[in-house]
């Protein structure tokens, strides 16, 4: 479903991905793992369009990407949770989730895309009313979550969903991880909760300092004893 | 209590509605793309012409002239963005904010060569309406009902509609909002034609009371920067709030003691309270 | 350096020169660019500590009108009437200076605070329109001759060795403090005062001085110019397009660099003057039309000559933006 074809990337004079190349099949739910700085981010950010890629390419079922502006890139059926989910805090949950269906195709749906959030997130239902900047790390990501949600992508992005989350969080956040995936979603995950998030992928790919170092099936990974003692501390 | 005094009071609450009107349209600018159009005013005069001149040349009946005055001006807003703020969006602010000055010295002199300085006026002589002992103009208290049916209107469309919510949330985290399928550039055209509708609307409802002439943006433009700041820059609601507070301050020290003399003390009080609560009022 | 000093010279010379070579209405053009460049270059002083301000109007109003309205009303020379007006200036600055300064007004906010206080200036003197004429403005009673104790020089001649000698004492000024301050420090406090206090540098007290030099000199300025013009109004010294102006030349000249508020001067002021013949009395506001539209080309399509330098200046510490 999506493909990534040798992408570069960097800020400025400084170059955070060197010819990265990936693919995510349909259905499947796949993780990038590495450490700080490894250009996790900065590869979701070129797959959502917010960063251009210097070099290399993506598509979507075959359709290139690279050169549309991120807002076009959302109506081709990528979704984006960003790292430290970025609700728009003084937005209402219900108005950040109908920013998320702002797409002309989500709009049309807006109302049982809704009421379809709720049914998944009814923490949420009860909170619709409430600015976004009130609700707990667990909510707020919930919500995220849920915004992205409301476009129906054909392919999430989520850029480090369980971080700076209590650990009790962070379980319950892998769970709602589990559930997108239960939904039939395709998941793109970023992630430096090495364990748990081999846990829920397919398959996963190590990025080492802007390049894929390893790639595999997810079980095949955790089992790896570098990544074991670099990446899990065992 | 003093009946006179009581009509200033009333006088004071309708000339709010209309500064109201000004502050909201000026802080949503700021709030969105994060410039202070300081032609603002000089917008609300190419307004009070436009429809002068339609109702004087062109012989238009008063509604069709405001309500083509009104998309006037918006048009007029959307064209401030894309040729004066769109080149210069990632400069310092002094440059925008001068950039803009330049503007306002533009349209004073394009209408003075337009339409001379003499003072212009629609000619209208709405009655006075008699409350018990209390006499209110009826173009005043007009002006302040369509004020706030239009400052409902604008939060009705802020607050139901899928643009209005993405204007709010482009002032919260510009960033991301490509990630939800948002083109922030339209979203900017967007907001400068409401900002210059909404000035528009007010040139038509100061038409109703006030004569036209090149320089009359300076008589209004400084206390609407000034209700803006005080209400905190961006903050719609605290700037409605403050046109209130600041035109009764005028109203009030106008009928003790002199019209700019209630603009002195309007302006001194605003440099104190910056002075002393520099986010504003109501900021946090 | 050494190659300075002879041209400097030579420049003065030069400057000493003009009168014998220009008509009435070339120097006419010539006072009003060393008396606008004076007052800009009183302006920068504050601009280039990152202090916008947008009210110099005020200044320049109490510079203008306290004088003439103490010479018309009581008979005190402008000998006393000026200085007096330098020092209302001045405490004035301070008045307002000191709490935002001290609650770190900045930005947008400084600007529009600046902005205010030029309009309770304008206000007041229309308000007072029993002393000052009101909007219609005011003239000083003329002496009817050139007179020293009235500081009236019919001539233009005479009244521009004051502007010159006035303009050199701005100069040297702006050297004094940049000597006495080193650009180094001025840039640190620019930049961030955080780090500028770390090194060693009362910011605040700084800040405040340059202030109330700053606004001290404009009112000097403005008294200056009521003297040479014979007439003043509210709108031509304290209207938001002067403060406007004032701040635009001397970013458009250049702010970081000794001459660059006297070139906006003479920028702004040939360019309006060379609209204003072209156009003549036959189209009221085209020159001012066109005036306008250059202004904001100018700071579309000149970043460089604005922005630029100021993000040179911020880029390259300890490197003045502009060669003097």
């Amino acid at each position: 479903m999506l493909t990534v074809t040798d992408v570069s990337a960097g800020y400025g004079s400084f170059q955070a991905l060197f010819g990265v190349s990936l693919a995510v099949a349909a259905g499947e739910a796949v993780a990038v793992i590495g450490a700080n700085g490894a250009g996790k981010t900065t590869l979701m950010r070129v797959i959502s369009g917010l960063l251009p890629a210097s070099g290399g390419g993506f598509a979507l079922d075959g359709r290139a990407l690279e050169a549309l502006p991120a807002h076009r890139i959302v109506a081709a059926g990528i979704a984006h949770v960003p790292e430290n989910r970025r609700l728009f805090p003084r937005l209402t949950v219900e108005e950040n989730l109908r920013m998320g269906a702002f797409i002309p195709a989500a709009r049309k749906h807006f109302a049982e895309r809704l009421a379809w959030v709720y049914e998944l997130f009814p923490r949420l239902l009860d909170r619709r009313r409430q600015p976004a900047g009130t609700l707990s790390g667990g909510e707020q990501q919930m919500c995220a979550i849920g915004r992205a949600l409301m476009s129906k992508p054909k392919l999430l992005l989520m850029d480090e969903p369980s971080a700076g989350l209590a650990p009790l969080v962070v379980e319950q956040v892998f769970n709602l991880v589990r559930r997108i995936r239960a939904e039939g979603f395709t998941v793109l995950i970023v992630e430096q909760n090495v364990q748990q998030v081999l846990d829920i992928a397919d398959r996963a790919y190590l990025l080492d300092r802007g390049r894929i170092r390893l790639s595999g099936a997810a079980g095949e990974l955790a089992r790896n004893e570098e990544i074991r003692q670099a990446y899990m501390g065992i | 209590m003093d009946i006179y005094l009581l009509e200033a009071v009333m006088n004071g609450v309708l000339l709010g509605g209309v500064l109201a009107l000004l502050a909201l349209g000026l802080n949503l600018i700021f709030g969105v793309v994060d410039v202070v159009w300081i032609a603002y005013a000089e917008l609300v005069m190419c307004g009070m012409y436009a429809e002068w001149w339609l109702t004087d040349s062109a012989a238009w009946p008063v509604l069709a002239a405001s309500a083509a005055a009104i998309a006037f001006v918006a048009l007029l807003g959307v064209l401030v963005h894309l040729l004066v703020i769109a080149p210069i969006l990632g400069s310092a602010p002094i440059n925008q904010l001068l950039a803009t000055g330049g503007l306002l010295f533009f349209l004073q002199s394009a209408a003075t060569l337009l339409f001379g300085t003499d003072f212009r006026n629609l000619g209208l002589r709405l009655p006075v309406i008699e409350f018990g002992d209390i006499f209110i103009s009826l173009s005043r208290l007009i002006a302040f009902v369509a004020a706030l049916l239009g400052a409902a209107a604008l939060y009705l469309f802020l607050s139901r509609s899928f643009l209005g919510t993405a204007i709010r949330a482009v002032a919260q985290d510009r960033e991301i909002m490509g990630l939800m399928g948002v083109d922030q550039r339209r979203i900017y055209l967007l907001t400068s034609a409401i900002g210059g509708g909404l000035a528009g609307l007010a040139a038509c409802l100061l038409l109703l009371q006030y004569d036209v002439h090149p320089y009359i943006g300076l008589t209004f433009g400084p206390i609407t920067f000034m209700i803006c700041v005080l209400g905190g820059l961006g903050n719609m609601i605290g700037g409605f709030v403050a046109a209130f507070i600041i035109s009764q301050i005028i109203a009030i020290a106008g009928y003790y003691v002199s019209i700019e003399a209630s603009y002195v003390l309007a302006f001194v009080v605003f440099i104190a309270l910056v002075l002393l609560r520099p986010q504003g009022i109501l900021g946090k | 350096m050494t190659a300075r000093l002879p041209a400097a010279l030579a420049a003065l010379v030069l400057l000493l020169l003009l009168p014998l070579a220009l008509r009435d209405y070339f120097l006419h053009i010539a006072v009003q660019v060393l008396l606008w460049g004076f007052i800009y270059t009183a302006w920068s002083m504050m601009g280039r500590f990152g202090l916008v301000s947008l009210g110099h109007g005020a200044f320049l109003g109490i510079g203008g009108y306290v004088p003439a309205l103490l010479w018309n009303h009581y008979d005190l020379t402008p000998w006393l009437g000026i200085p007096l007006s330098v020092l209302l200036a001045a405490l004035l600055a301070l008045v307002v200076g000191y709490p935002a300064t001290r609650m770190r007004v900045v930005g947008h906010y400084y600007a529009l605070v600046t902005l205010a206080l030029s309009q309770v200036v304008l206000l007041s003197m229309i308000a007072l329109r029993d002393m000052t004429g009101g909007s219609l403005g005011m003239t000083p009673r003329s002496a009817g001759r050139a007179s020293w104790y009235a500081l009236q020089f019919p001539e233009k001649s005479e009244f521009y060795f004051l502007a010159l000698a006035l303009w050199l004492a701005g100069l040297a000024l702006w050297l004094w403090l940049e000597r006495s301050m080193g650009s180094k420090a001025l840039e640190a406090i620019n930049e961030d005062e955080g780090a500028a206090a770390a090194i060693g540098i009362d910011v605040m007290r700084e800040k405040l001085r340059v202030t109330l030099i700053s606004a001290g000199l404009t009112a000097l300025g403005g008294g200056a110019y009521v003297q040479y013009l014979m007439y003043v109004n509210p709108e031509t010294v304290s209207g938001v397009g002067v403060s406007l102006q004032i701040v635009f030349a001397a970013i458009a000249g250049g702010m970081y660099s000794l001459l660059g508020p006297t070139i906006g001067a003479l920028l702004t002021i040939v360019l309006a003057e060379g609209l204003r013949v072209a156009f003549g009395t036959h189209f009221i506001g085209a020159a001012n039309t066109i005036y306008g539209v250059l202004l904001v080309l100018f700071i579309i399509f000149m970043p460089r000559g604005i922005a630029g330098l100021v993000e040179g200046l911020l880029a390259r510490p300890g490197r003045p933006a502009a060669a003097e």
